[in-house]
């Protein structure tokens, strides 16, 4: 399923406050990410500090806290792929993240995306590709798909 | 998050991939590169016939699929050719598939996490 978004959907045998703390109490989300960060998420600021993950500390971590919907969407955007200290990311489009939280029986179930990989236009529907039999097109009508059901 | 993302292939591979995504964005490019995935290289005036696009315009495009590295030019006697690399738009699903097993890692460490 190649596709350039992420969406991962996940149950757990935790309430929605659990959770929520888990994600956005910053020394918590710090545990399970494997990150250390300076300081708590605040909509609308960077995030910063480093990855704690064993062998790769020297890595910094970046983000800007989007929206903080209380037990109910975080979100932020970050480079997940800054990690050369000579190259300048700033001009390319960061990645959306953004996790959902609901209520079940069970628990809570949490709904990850991660977008914005493409910056492509919304809504294309090329009649060339759509009529063009070769194998290789599923992989650009799956990305079209994709605009679709993100426009 | 498992760092293996920040490997060195995966470096490479994602500021084209943002710019595979940004060349694809756009009908009248995904339309050549429907053209050309035919399997034949093409000229400019093969690409041109039955379409309402000039020459330059053609080009103008072809110059931007070919920075995203999704098409090359090949010279042909007195003639460019243009042709279709499946590549870049491949490298797009491996890095794909491994932010997506990175976030798999993630969730299972939170769900550990809150469930324990």
């Amino acid at each position: 399923m190649p596709d350039d978004r992420i969406e991962k959907r996940i149950e757990l045998k935790a309430p929605v406050s659990r959770v929520w703390r888990a994600l956005t109490d910053y020394r918590e989300f710090g545990l399970w990410f494997r990150v250390r960060l300076d300081g708590a998420f605040v909509p609308g600021q960077v995030s910063t500090g480093w990855i704690t993950y064993p062998g790769y500390e020297h890595m910094k971590w970046e983000a800007v806290v989007q929206k903080m919907e209380p037990e109910r969407l975080f979100s932020f955007t970050w480079h997940p792929y800054a990690v050369d200290p000579k190259m300048d990311y700033s001009k390319e489009p960061p990645t959306l993240v953004e996790f959902r939280l609901e209520a079940t029986k069970a628990g809570t179930l949490l709904t990850v995306t991660e977008s914005g990989f493409d910056k492509v236009p919304a809504g294309r529907r090329p009649e060339a590709l759509r009529m063009n039999e070769r194998g290789w097109t599923e992989q650009l009508r799956s990305i079209e798909s994709h605009v679709a059901q993100t426009s | 998050m498992s760092p293996k993302r920040r490997s060195k292939p995966v470096r490479r591979q994602v500021p084209a991939a943002a710019s595979v995504f940004a060349a694809l964005g756009d009908q009248t490019r995904l339309s050549l590169v429907g053209k050309l995935c035919r399997g034949r290289p093409s000229s400019i005036s093969q690409l041109a016939e039955g379409s309402r696009l000039t020459r330059q315009a053609i080009t103008k495009h072809l110059r931007v699929l070919e920075r995203a590295g999704i098409v090359h030019s090949l010279r042909s006697g007195r003639e460019n050719l243009f042709e279709f690399d499946p590549k870049p738009i491949e490298s797009i699903k491996d890095y794909l598939n491994l932010v997506s097993a990175q976030w798999d890692q993630a969730l299972t460490r939170l769900k550990s996490f809150v469930e324990d």
